[in-house]
């Protein structure tokens, strides 16, 4: 626990401390993002359409398909759309930067990078934290579209619903909370998978054994996390903000 | 200033060294890692133009004296001084522009996997010297491909090299920005007895052509031989030995003649 905290706060203190390693952060935002964002479209679409698929039943019982998109906007904006878009960040995005780092440190390159006069800690530490926290909220809102996107499918393959219609009933009941609590929500998972795979990265050790569990413990390690934190940011917004 | 001009046996070229002119320069160094006791009061001169060899047999405490020199670890106890600055007392901006004066390479030669030559020859000059123009680093980074042989390989990533390319471009690395001292961890450790003597020429032509004062951390009694201009032992956490090659092997003391037997043995 110590390791963490101590971890923590050097990464506050080289974030906020000159000078700034802009062009890595933005090198790592640029990665991060492209990495992510062919699987973050096919699973945010697929999600949009089987979620409308499967509630349509339910509400059809009801005689109330017509809240459909509302329901639907509520689902992906508030709680699918940043929780899957996390869940996938850290299997592909944290995995990398553990083993990534994992496979640097045992072949003494982040050494080699100290001697170089960099330092490494803030090249590929506080650069890699960085590109996750910022990067996370702006795929998690272009999830949230593409989800929105696959749920007009469905909903059109259904009913003659125009695009217009079907988004303006949609958004009719997300309000400017909701998309806060999303770019939050989002921060924080992000913040999580960074700070996970960068920790268990840079503390790797015995060889490729070392390497490969770093990457694994990141996945599960910030996975876990994200689920707790979900878990006590939703209570936080049912209880202050909804 | 006291000077010599020095001709060792084994084709080891002719060198100038200062010996009024101590660029590292250890005093009484202690350093543990829990209870083992890994240096137990090492005492170093290293002159500038000297290739200074530290022979030991593996854990002996080799890597973690140049770790030491260069800041990687703090001494326990003892005095390390480098280029006049003593490395223990320094501050992390301080110490990061002594270290853009010391070339290290290590014995893994620590190429970063995700850039391509260009890329990690370019990598320290551009943290070091962020005014140059993109005509200059492509010079700079052209010269030291040049000096190590290797000026096809600019594109190639570190996976496509050979082991020998590989030490090569780690040296290339440390040399564009003109150290002053040279640290090479096992230089020509893993690799065959041809790529070793080209290992062991780069090593006396960046002596020569650069001179700087250089650690040389083997124990391979070739490159030894033919790279040092004085060749120390360690063992036991101590020095026990130190001269040209010819003065330290043959010795009575066991532990120096269990490393030539061994050695030359192994070889035949």
């Amino acid at each position: 626990m110590y390791d963490i905290y101590e971890f923590l706060l050097r990464f506050y203190k080289e974030a906020f401390l000159p000078p700034y390693e802009y062009k890595e952060i933005i090198n790592q935002f640029f990665d991060v993002g492209i990495r992510s964002l062919s699987i973050i479209s096919l699973t945010g679409f697929i999600t949009g359409m089987v979620f409308t698929k499967q509630s349509r039943s339910s509400l059809a019982e009801f005689g109330a398909t017509s809240w459909l998109p509302s329901l639907m906007a509520i689902a992906i904006i508030r709680a699918l759309a940043p929780l899957v878009t996390a869940l996938i960040v850290a299997g592909k995005v944290g995995s990398h930067i553990g083993a990534e780092l994992g496979s640097m440190k045992v072949t003494e390159q982040i050494e080699a990078m100290e001697v170089s006069s960099t330092n490494p800690f803030k090249f590929l530490v506080v650069s890699r934290i960085l590109a996750t926290t910022c990067i996370l909220p702006v795929l998690a809102a272009y999830m949230g579209l593409v989800g929105m996107l696959g749920a007009y499918v469905n909903v059109h393959l259904h009913e003659e619903t125009s695009f217009t219609t079907f988004f303006q009933a949609a958004f009719v009941r997300i309000s400017f909370v909701d998309i806060g609590v999303l770019v939050f929500k989002s921060a924080v998972y992000g913040f999580t998978i960074g700070f996970a795979g960068c920790f268990n990265g840079y503390y790797a050790d015995h060889g490729t054994v070392g390497v490969g569990r770093a990457a694994n413990t990141s996945v599960v390690v910030s996975m876990f996390l994200i689920f707790i934190e979900e878990m006590l940011i939703v209570q936080l917004v049912n209880s202050y903000l909804h | 200033m006291a000077t010599e001009t020095t001709q060792t046996a084994f084709k080891k070229p002719t060198v100038t060294i200062d010996r009024g002119n101590a660029v590292i320069s250890l005093r009484e160094v202690h350093k543990s890692f829990g209870d083992i006791a890994v240096l137990k009061g090492v005492d170093l001169d290293v002159f500038k133009g000297e290739n200074l060899v530290v022979l030991g047999r593996s854990g002996s405490g080799k890597s973690v004296l140049i770790k030491i020199i260069v800041g990687l670890l703090l001494p326990d106890r003892g005095t390390v001084r480098v280029l006049g600055c003593d490395v223990d007392k320094l501050d992390t901006r301080t110490l990061q522009q002594l270290r853009s004066k010391i070339g290290f390479s290590f014995q893994s030669s620590a190429l970063y996997d995700g850039m391509n030559v260009r890329a990690n020859l370019e990598f320290p000059l551009v943290r070091n010297k962020r005014n140059l123009t993109r005509k200059e680093i492509d010079e700079a980074v052209a010269q030291v491909l040049g000096d190590v042989g290797l000026s096809q390989t600019i594109n190639q990533m570190p996976s496509e090299l050979s082991g020998g390319q590989k030490k090569r471009i780690g040296i290339a690395r440390t040399l564009i920005l003109h150290p002053d001292i040279m640290l090479y961890d096992e230089p020509t450790a893993g690799l065959d007895p041809v790529t070793s003597e080209e290992i062991n020429a780069l090593i006396n032509k960046v002596q020569k052509r650069y001179n700087s004062g250089a650690v040389i951390i083997t124990h391979d009694l070739t490159c030894a031989r033919f790279t040092g201009d004085r060749i120390v032992m360690l063992a036991d956490g101590k020095f026990i030995r130190q001269g040209s090659f010819d003065e330290v092997f043959p010795s009575d003391d066991t532990r120096v003649q269990d490393f030539y037997n061994y050695n030359f043995i192994t070889k035949a």
